[in-house]
């Protein structure tokens, strides 16, 4: 069963779905969606140094997304510019470094189209390991973390007053992130990976009431995109990764229809 | 963690610098269990960093701030919740601590606020969600409370009623409380110690003791002291939570 590509793109993209859809609530809720775009640009230089050193490259991209974010938290605290304008400078300094150090390799072959945008058909038994693996150990930590970093979400000084330690956990949800990141990008790309983090949440906020609802509604939206996305792409030849985020798209329009009866009643 | 004289927490000649600029400086004071400390002052003399002091809230200050419990309720002055969080009443009672479902009714029966379980956090009023944060706090069951300016918004009555609750929190669960007022006059009959901040500590003791002090009248002018002064010594009838006066029985 294994051996049909089709499969195993169904298989990843599940996987990718389960850990994306509670991670991404937290993105929408704590504004990160800027971050996250940060933390992929940079994956950029983790995939380069993949190449160049032949580390496996979900752990290289790790290795530097976790780096540009510990580097953003002390900048945030050193300077005075705004969090925006530091992510705008990390996110694309570290993109432009990586394709210097590509142009410098100009001796290797190297696919950017699959890099930017991701190649989910191309995935063999290890990468369905990798984001099977590595999506339980996220989902693990994050179910542990859970309770101390939705307080510090809702309100940060309350949760540090109450002894909830909020700066360890925004560090440690920051790691998170940027293992999400390192094992989804060989499958939906560097470009698309923070939509597939942000749609089908912004989706489920559309729909929800309160914090489960929403992250059970997030997941869902996410397997839903990944299915019909994956379906698309093999019936129409489209895209695989662009098809996802766009199927995730038309979830989220739908979903709209939702908050607008709502909105009337409550009027 | 055991004290023989059941401190909660004791400052130490505290003070916070933020930018080259003094927020509040040379603060000691001391909460123990089953008493309430009450920090009274102008805006911008400190009352918030102090409590924030207490809390721990600040990495660098001078003197010391030293804890003997970790059961500690904060209610905060004003608290914003994003619109992108959908949030029930319910599940804010279990934010920093797991709650059974009675211990949830419980603490929002008392603060008049049972109706408000499964509403959306934002759509309250501002006093519904002062009692909502009240609540939350109580729920908790804390060793150590610490409410900044727990009435604003709560309308008159309510806010007699809250007081009279904050005093009856502190001797049933006979825990520590710092609060923080603007309303001088309810506040002091219920405190057994005042500390009268500007900056630095202007004067402390007794609700009786700071209304006497020359400082506080001059900071607060006569007139208020006055009332104040007046209202302690008047003090013969309760306020009931609908808001009528019952003769105290002498």
């Amino acid at each position: 069963m294994l051996d049909d590509f089709f499969v195993r793109a169904l298989l990843v993209g599940i996987g990718m779905a389960l850990v994306t859809g509670p991670l991404g609530c937290f993105v929408v809720w704590r504004r990160l969606s800027f971050f996250g775009d940060t933390l992929a640009h940079s994956a950029l230089l983790g995939v380069t140094l993949s190449y160049t050193t032949e580390i496996n490259m979900a752990l290289s991209v790790f290795v530097i997304s976790s780096i540009v974010a510990l580097i953003l938290l002390k900048l945030q605290k050193k300077t005075n510019l705004p969090a925006d304008a530091l992510l705008g400078l990390l996110a694309h300094s570290s993109l432009a470094i990586g394709l210097v150090v590509i142009g410098l390799l100009a001796t290797i072959r190297f696919d950017l189209m699959g890099l930017l945008f991701g190649d989910i058909l191309a995935v063999n038994v290890n990468d369905i390991a990798v984001v099977w693996i590595g999506g339980a150990i996220i989902l693990i930590v994050l179910k542990i973390i859970w309770k101390p970093l939705f307080a510090s979400t809702v309100n940060y000084e309350l949760a540090e007053a109450e002894g909830m330690n909020p700066e360890k956990y925004n560090a440690i949800f920051t790691i998170l992130l940027a293992a999400i990141i390192a094992i989804s990008i060989k499958m939906v790309g560097l470009l698309l990976i923070t939509g597939m983090l942000i749609i089908p949440a912004a989706m489920a906020r559309n729909l929800s009431d309160n914090p489960n609802q929403m992250v059970i509604f997030s997941i869902i939206g996410g397997l839903l995109s990944v299915i019909i996305g994956l379906f698309a792409s093999l019936e129409i030849n489209t895209p695989s990764g662009p098809s996802i985020i766009t199927s995730g798209l038309i979830l989220f329009i739908l979903s709209l229809t939702k908050i607008k009866k709502k909105s009337q009643l409550n009027n | 963690m055991t004290n023989k004289n059941d401190t909660l927490v004791k400052l130490e000649n505290a003070g916070v610098l933020v930018n080259d600029k003094w927020l509040v400086r040379g603060v000691s004071l001391e909460i123990k269990k089953g008493k309430i400390i009450t920090l009274i002052g102008p805006n911008g003399s400190g009352k918030s960093t102090t409590a924030k002091i207490t809390l721990g809230l600040y990495k660098k200050i001078e003197g010391s701030v030293e804890k003997f419990t970790d059961k500690i309720a904060y209610v905060p002055q004003k608290i914003n919740i994003d619109w992108t969080l959908p949030i029930r009443v319910n599940d804010f009672m279990n934010l920093t601590s797991t709650l059974k479902n009675n211990e949830i009714d419980s603490a929002l029966e008392i603060t008049g606020t049972p109706h408000l379980k499964n509403k959306d956090l934002k759509s309250l009023s501002g006093g519904e969600f002062q009692r909502v944060l009240m609540a939350r706090a109580i729920a908790k069951k804390p060793e150590l409370l610490v409410l900044d300016e727990p009435v604003q918004g709560v309308d008159f009555n309510g806010e007699i009623a809250l007081y009279e609750l904050i005093k009856k929190i502190s001797d049933t669960l006979n825990c520590g409380i710092l609060l923080i007022s603007h309303n001088l006059h309810v506040v002091m009959s219920k405190t057994d110690h005042v500390v009268c901040l500007n900056g630095h500590v202007c004067c402390s003791g007794t609700p009786l003791d700071v209304a006497n002090n020359e400082k506080y009248q001059e900071l607060f002018g006569k007139d208020i002291s006055k009332i104040l002064s007046v209202y302690e010594h008047s003090h013969d009838h309760i306020h009931k939570i609908d808001g009528t006066i019952e003769k105290k029985e002498n």
